[in-house]
């Protein structure tokens, strides 16, 4: 371990600690409307809540009987399915790139990125007009499958990326011992991958957990509802239940906080270090 | 009995049973009629009525049970547009009648005749709302206007002239402590039709032309400016949130707000409320938009007579009684105001009083097209940019681009057989291809690949490649009241050769592109700097605390941008925003966000960089675990600076996983539109509007030209395609 110099520590710190700051600042007017039971929009110059009050939370909790339960347990299934499905159709896709030379191959991998250049504006109307042909139009599944597709260029090209940095020395002694292609995929290759595959989850899970406009298309029952439509619903066309809003957006991205603190240790841990370098 | 035997009974019992459930099920169907369906918008005590109303008629009548659903109102109109006519809808909705118009053109009403009614028990200008080309189209429930709020503590006779208005209000004004007479959304064209109908302005004549540009409401839009920057009693750049937050925390006398407003009042407040004011130079009063909501009956009801009458429950004295006593609803209903509950009511009755002085706002369809000039020209007069008879004429021209008559329809024969050309063309070369360069031993020796590729693939071609080329099929049409006329490739000329605006102006395509692309450029350039300066700082092993950064920096990332977006837009606001107070304490001067270009870009820029950069943090995090840090050590040692050894060892490494997010990241900044809409909505004068930002209003905020606004959509995606093609990201490497 290098001597870390006291001036380096200090700046270093300094410099987080405003970042995290600036970050902060806009945060803390939420959880001041969140707190304060009135539903205006606070306009003051401090941040700091002058009253502190469940209120918001308590009437999310307990609106028409308790509905805003079952609507986070749609989200929650809908963006774990999503994440699942999404990473494994991603880590598949991925390694095909990486690891075979096919005819098709750079066209296939042109044709992923090329598919997020196309506006999502002209596409809710097609894909409504698609799900409602195959019976899926107000379920939680076409959702997934929607969401799943979405998120999957970004996956692909991201775990492929980092699939090419992996050295093929490795997969080349498992075939010596006579691992197969499966084996050689699941037990070394993706591993391996852990910081990237995590990155990809925790993308994919968020392109679900915070869409809207899709969702918002699609449903027309309440109970199948996601928190992003709920959080809508508070936005009138003159006025918004601001209250009501900065508490259901404070309950929206703890979740994914929570995620992100637990997946960080896969994230820079360090785990497969030793393995890379051989 | 063997257990075989034992078997036997128990299937037969079991298909016994199976039987008699089905057959107990089938008959249940049969017996009671499925319920029918509501679908409303309304929120709070509006949306708890309803349902209790709802309840109470299921009670009543339990073979035609009303089941209820409810939406979001920035939805509700492209949910019941898309729903009805494929029989997803409701049976009977609630919606407010600006646009009935348009819905009974594209067939989503049914009309409602004389006698299905009991019309004469409805106030008559909340019929004449819902009157559409001599038909009635929906029950009125109820009706909504703004109207003039005023503090009782600080104001004991609420003025009747806009004189008085103005006196009164300088007697509550003091700039220094930000305190204000009088507080509204002087910006928006909704809240100011009150003063344009009270000096005898119009928007449309009684032939349907547009006469916006008329003397009379030109002194309207010169009375609204006159209140901010001559007699100063109306705070600047008041949005809705500041509006309300004035007149709660006591620092607006009086604001001119609507019955959404009652429900974010605190408690402890004493005010009342009356009808605007006359405008004092023409002695007539002020009239403000009506807006009714009414339950219309869907054209493609199955059960039609049921939600008829369902809908008429509705309207009935007693129910709108609840709907007005519980649900605080200004009701069509004239009986109610008979009650002495209600006539001792201040709150409804004010709003009764001023239903007498309201212009319902006008239900055709190019009502659409008139809220951007309107509205445009209300800017531009309040921020001195143009005279009001000079704005106005403005506003005329830029209705007239949106009203522009479709061009002539073509014939499709050229482009089927273009295509079919195409086809050919591609097919051949792909078998002249295929055979010499023997491809096919080359796909078999690699059938692994194209099995773990194939779930990936046939995803992506259904639900995404798929819904493009439909949707993108729509930009060779016009669309006109729910019907398409094939145009070829008329809408891509149009653009292209900025038929609409010149070359200069901030609507035309060329501007707007330019505005994109410097946007792009400017976001991805500060989201990858400023997530790589902190991936660098928070992968040292030696700094502690680490993990509690990372978690604290990706918020940005998880709190939903509605809010924070809005929150940021708050920031900027010339008078109360943190920013200027923090240019203030520098001692420097407060500046104007949002009127001039650069600095309304730099808001814009400002928050997406914010939202933007823990995303790239993230994904540089992940990459950079890929690099052995012994690899760094090393040049350490040799000597290699830290600029070296980032320039030469850690970005050639970061290479593969940083190509894929810089190149998505450039094509979803390209494509944000939700900050555009937020922060700036396009201000100045659109000029700060993106292309997939304008091709969202061809599609929702112009009269719904859905061809014109996926020919824009079509242009992003050659752009964007021409870009990566011509930078050579589309090529793999290796």
């Amino acid at each position: 371990m290098r001597d870390i110099s006291l001036p380096k520590l200090i700046a270093t710190h300094a410099a987080l600690m405003s970042a995290c700051m600036i970050v902060l600042y806009p945060v803390l007017w939420v959880i001041k409307m969140a707190l304060t039971p009135s539903q205006g929009f606070s306009m003051d110059p401090s941040p700091i809540p002058t009253q502190v009050s469940l209120h918001n939370f308590i009437h999310l909790f307990t609106m028409q009987e308790g509905i805003f339960f079952r609507q986070l347990g749609n989200s929650v299934i809908i963006s774990v399915v999503t994440t699942l499905f999404g990473v494994i159709l991603a880590c598949t896709a991925a390694y095909a790139f990486s690891r075979f030379r096919f005819p098709g191959r750079s066209l296939g991998m042109a044709g992923f990125l090329i598919t997020q250049m196309f506006p999502g504006v002209v596409m809710a109307i097609p894909l409504y007009l698609l799900l409602d042909e195959v019976g899926l139009l107000n379920s939680l599944t076409g959702l997934v499958l929607v969401y799943s597709t979405s998120s999957l260029p970004f996956c692909v090209w991201m775990l492929k990326g980092y699939f090419d940095t992996i050295p093929r020395e490795l997969e080349e002694a498992a075939v010596m011992d006579g691992a197969s292609q499966w084996v050689i995929f699941t037990k070394i290759v993706l591993p391996l991958a852990r910081p990237a595959i995590v990155v990809t989850a925790l993308f994919s899970f968020m392109t679900a957990w915070n869409e809207y406009i899709l969702a918002a298309t699609f449903l027309t029952d309440r109970q199948k509802f996601t928190l992003p439509m709920v959080l809508q619903s508070f936005v009138g066309d003159h006025a918004t239940d601001w209250g009501y809003f900065a508490a259901g957006a404070i309950i929206v991205s703890l979740p994914v906080m929570a995620l992100f603190f637990l997946l960080q240790k896969f994230l820079v841990g360090g785990l497969t270090a030793g393995a890379v370098k051989g | 009995m063997s257990s075989l035997e034992r078997q036997l009974v128990c299937a037969r019992r079991c298909l016994t049973w199976w039987a008699f459930g089905l057959i107990y099920f089938w008959s249940m169907g049969a017996a009671s009629a499925e319920p029918i369906t509501l679908w409303h918008a309304y929120r709070g005590a509006e949306a708890r009525v309803i349902e209790q109303i709802a309840a109470q008629w299921s009670k009543e009548n339990p073979a035609d049970a009303v089941t209820v659903q409810p939406f979001a109102p920035n939805v509700y109109a492209s949910k019941l547009s898309n729903d009805i006519p494929r029989d997803n809808g409701p049976d009977v909705f609630i919606a407010a009648h600006e646009r009935a118009g348009d819905w009974s053109q594209t067939g989503l009403l049914r009309a409602l005749t004389q006698s299905e009614v009991a019309w004469h028990k409805l106030h008559p200008t909340t019929i004449e709302a819902v009157t559409f080309e001599a038909k009635r189209w929906g029950i009125p429930l109820s009706y909504k206007s703004v109207a003039l709020f005023y503090n009782t503590d600080l104001i004991t006779t609420p003025p009747r002239t806009t004189d008085e208005l103005i006196a009164l209000a300088k007697t509550h004004t003091d700039a220094a402590s930000n305190r204000y007479g009088l507080a509204y959304e002087v910006a928006n064209f909704y809240m100011h039709a009150g003063w344009l109908f009270g000096f005898g302005g119009e928007i449309f004549d009684a032939q349907g032309g547009f006469v916006l540009s008329s003397p009379e409401s030109a002194r309207s839009y010169a009375f609204a400016r006159a209140l901010v920057e001559e007699h100063r009693v109306v705070p600047e750049e008041a949005n809705g949130q500041l509006v309300s937050h004035l007149f709660n925390t006591r620092q607006a006398a009086m604001v001119i707000n609507g019955p959404w407003f009652l429900g974010e009042i605190p408690a402890d407040l004493a005010f009342a409320i009356a009808p605007l004011p006359s405008v004092s130079e023409t002695g007539q009063p002020a009239k403000p938009f009506l807006t009714v909501e009414a339950a219309y009956v869907s054209a493609r009801s199955a059960h039609p007579q049921v939600a008829l009458r369902f809908a008429n429950y509705l309207a009935s004295p007693d129910i709108a009684r609840q709907r007005a006593l519980s649900g605080r609803q200004p009701v069509a209903t004239l009986a109610v105001y008979e009650l002495e509950q209600v006539k001792r009511d201040a709150v409804l009755m004010s709003f009764r009083a001023q239903l007498d002085a309201s212009v319902p706002m006008p239900n055709r369809p190019a009502m659409s097209s008139v809220w951007e000039p309107a509205n445009r020209a209300l800017r531009r007069v309040l921020r001195g940019a143009a005279t009001p008879e000079v704005a106005l004429i403005e506003a005329r021209d830029l209705f007239e681009v949106f009203q522009r008559p479709p061009p002539k329809p073509r014939s499709m024969a050229p482009l089927g057989v273009g295509l079919m050309m195409m086809f050919l063309a591609m097919g051949f070369v792909g078998v002249v291809r295929f055979r010499r360069e023997q491809l096919w031993p080359k796909i078999k020796a690699n059938r692994h690949a194209y099995l773990y590729l194939a779930p990936a693939v046939v995803g992506m071609l259904v639900l995404i490649v798929a819904p493009f080329v439909v949707g993108s099929i729509v930009s060779l049409f016009v669309h006109t009241q729910g019907s398409f006329t094939f145009v070829g490739l008329e809408n891509f000329w149009r653009i292209l050769t900025s038929q609409d605006y010149s070359l200069g102006d901030p609507l035309s395509f060329y501007f707007t592109l330019a505005v994109t692309v410097a946007w792009t450029a400017i976001n991805v350039v500060l989201h990858v700097s400023i997530g790589m300066a902190l991936a660098l700082l928070l992968r040292e092993p030696w700094l502690k605390l680490r993990g509690i950064y990372r978690v604290l920096l990706i918020v940005p990332w998880a709190v939903p941008n509605y809010i924070t977006a809005l929150i940021w837009k708050g920031m900027f606001h010339k008078q109360f925003g943190a920013i200027n107070g923090l240019l203030g304490w520098l001692g420097l001067e407060p500046v104007s966000w949002f009127s001039q270009f650069s600095t309304a870009f730099a808001a814009n820029v400002t928050t997406n960089t914010w939202l933007g950069f823990p995303f790239m943090m993230v994904v540089i995090l992940g990459a950079l675990q890929a690099i052995p840090r012994d690899l760094e050590e090393a040049a350490e040692v040799d000597g290699a600076s830290w600029w070296q050894r980032l320039r030469h060892i850690t970005f050639p490494l970061l290479r593969p996983a940083l190509v894929p997010a810089v190149v998505l990241g450039t094509v979803w900044t390209f494509n944000m539109f939700n900050i555009i809409y937020l922060v700036s909505g396009g201000e100045p004068d659109g000029a700060t509007e993106i292309l997939i930002s304008e091709s969202y209003k061809w599609a929702f905020e112009r009269q719904n030209q859905y061809g014109y606004a996926a020919a824009y959509s079509v242009l992003i995606f050659l752009v964007l395609l021409s870009y990566s093609a011509l930078t050579g990201q589309l090529r793999t490497r290796d």
